[in-house]
């Protein structure tokens, strides 16, 4: 198992753990070689490149469990792993783990179990590779989601067709068949003919300007014409990246809420008093006493 | 299949010619795999996959959507149905422009003849001058409504700034028709709104002498608002749209569920 990254062993410890109903840690502890595998439930670790090799593969699991030195020739052997990467990995732990650096091992029949001497000569000649045919090897796992995110989470989903389209075909019909009616009865202004000369009072902008305009006769033009709706643009533009909040609950984001609601009511109401409670010379004046001075 | 008289009846024939144009050649290149109109369709899952897949709907919507997009109260249909007031209104507006000419007197005088002469041609400007209206408050609801679900936050923060530019256009393009009436409301609304943009500092003067094309509003305004609106002003929009609508998709469609 060496050269296996350290989370991959652990889902498959898992998964082993879960299909024979062991312990998790002492899969893990057998997989990295630490621990004598039992012998009812030590299968053969299936190398499909190289079957000659299937026997001795388990060996060098218990082998090196004896101590702190492994065959690492026959375990390079019976892995296709180097040498040198398999001693580079044993130190590796070792130093994790706080023990002496292994060296490489000298006499490995010596103090391999019994059972891994006998099939370690067999692995010992890996099987031939024919001419022409170019084997790869496991150098790395690359984990994904470097490039692209997959979001894999299952979600509750429904078809586009039918069940959106409908809905907005309904909704479009809707809107145009209010959109005609509504034409039909009521018509479009047009006053008499542009005259330069004839200023009505009082005179005003379309009713999305009114809020505007009703700021004009509080403050500076400066302020109420420029600073007052290039700030309000901005602002508006830039609430993204100044609401770091994460939360999309209404109840996680009250401050937020409350700003925005206060400048639109602001803006609603502003607009009302100069669409309906102006009147002549941008006056304050009742509707329903002076009459309405507002078109669409 | 014959009737009783051992003749092919009308029904029959009927059905038999509609399927020979179905399967024909002409036929099968115009619908997609998928189509409900193409020879063979069933409702399976499969096809109700092709039907947005092979369309040119693909652009707008996915294949699926999470469940709770698909209710109307989540987002009252409301950025669709400024897109969909939007087309309405290019509509509307290339049957106005038949009719229209923007000169001094003959502006006013087309829209007095629209109204009297022209079959539909009242109808089509209330459709048009309600519907720009809608317009402006659908987009505006639409923005209301993305801020209260909290649709801006990563990743969307970029397509929320192309919406408030898509939200600014939409006004631009209400007010450039605004004067095209070429009446006593048109000039002088558009007079009062455009005496504000006067008063930005430094390019102030400079922005509205070329917007107005003078130091005031002239006949030659007309002209050139009525450029800006039938022309400019959808170019650009129709590109931020594209934009924003790429986004929606791009961004993981629309937000999820509070």
């Amino acid at each position: 198992m060496a050269g296996l990254p350290e989370h991959l062993l652990r889902r498959s410890a898992e998964a082993r753990a879960k299909a024979e109903g062991r312990d998790v840690e002492e899969i893990l502890a057998e997989m990295k070689g630490e621990a004598p595998a039992p012998e009812a439930a030590a299968p053969a670790p299936v190398a499909p490149a190289q079957p000659a090799a299937t026997p001795a593969a388990t060996a060098p699991a218990p082998a090196s469990a004896t101590g702190g030195v492994r065959d690492i020739a026959t375990e390079s052997a019976a892995t296709g792993v180097p040498e040198a990467l398999l001693q580079r990995a044993m130190e590796g732990r070792a130093r994790k783990e706080g023990k002496p650096v292994p060296t490489m091992a000298a006499a490995p029949a010596a103090t391999a179990a019994p059972v891994a001497a006998a099939p370690a000569p067999a692995a010992a000649a890996p099987p031939a590779i024919p001419d022409g045919v170019t084997t790869q090897r496991l150098l790395t796992v690359v984990k994904a989601g470097a490039i692209q995110q997959v979001k894999s989470s299952p979600a509750d989903k429904v078809n586009v067709w039918p069940h959106l389209l409908a809905i907005e075909f309904v909704a479009l019909m809707v809107v145009m068949a209010g959109l005609i009616i509504f034409s039909v009865f009521v018509d479009a202004p047009l006053l008499e003919f542009a005259n330069f000369n004839e200023q009505p009072n009082p005179s005003k902008a379309p009713w999305y300007f009114l809020g505007l305009q009703e700021l004009l006769s509080y403050f500076d033009p400066q302020v109420a014409g420029v600073i007052i709706p290039t700030f309000g643009v901005i602002g508006l533009a830039m609430i993204p990246y100044v609401d770091k909040n994460p939360a999309v609950r209404p109840s996680d984001r009250k401050l937020a809420i409350m700003i925005f609601s206060f400048f639109l009511f602001g803006a609603a109401i502003l607009t009302t008093y100069g669409s309906f409670f102006r009147g002549p010379g941008f006056n304050f004046s009742f509707p329903w006493v002076d009459g309405i001075f507002f078109d669409f | 299949m014959a009737n009783g008289n051992g003749r092919v009846g009308l029904k029959e024939r009927l059905s038999q010619a509609g399927d020979h144009i179905r399967s024909s050649e002409v036929w099968t290149s115009i619908f997609r795999p998928g189509s409900p109109f193409r020879y063979g369709y069933t409702d399976s899952p499969r096809n109700r996959s092709y039907v947005i897949m092979n369309n040119v709907l693909y652009h707008l919507h996915p294949v699926k959507v999470k469940r709770h997009a698909v209710r109307l109260s989540y987002t009252l249909c409301l950025g669709g149905l400024s897109f969909f007031l939007f087309i309405l209104l290019t509509i509307t507006g290339i049957f106005l422009m038949f009719y229209y000419r923007p000169t001094s007197p003959q502006a006013y005088l087309d829209i007095q003849a629209l109204s009297t002469d022209v079959a539909f041609g009242q109808l089509v400007r209330n459709m048009h001058r309600w519907g720009a209206h809608l317009m402006v408050l659908t987009v505006f609801l639409h923005m209301a409504r993305v801020f209260y679900h909290g649709a801006y936050k990563p990743p969307r923060e970029f397509n929320w700034v192309v919406g408030i530019v898509l939200l600014l256009l939409t006004l631009l393009l209400s007010f450039t028709g605004y004067l095209l009436p070429w009446d006593q409301l048109a000039l002088w609304a558009v007079t009062v709104g455009s005496n504000m943009g006067a008063y930005a500092p430094v390019v102030g003067d400079q922005v509205s002498f070329a917007l107005i094309g003078g130091v005031q509003i002239t006949p030659d305004t007309l002209l050139r608002w009525y450029v800006l609106h039938v022309l400019f002003l959808p170019f650009i929009i129709v590109i931020f749209m594209a934009v924003h609508f790429w986004r929606v998709r791009k961004d993981g469609g629309i937000s999820g569920p509070l």
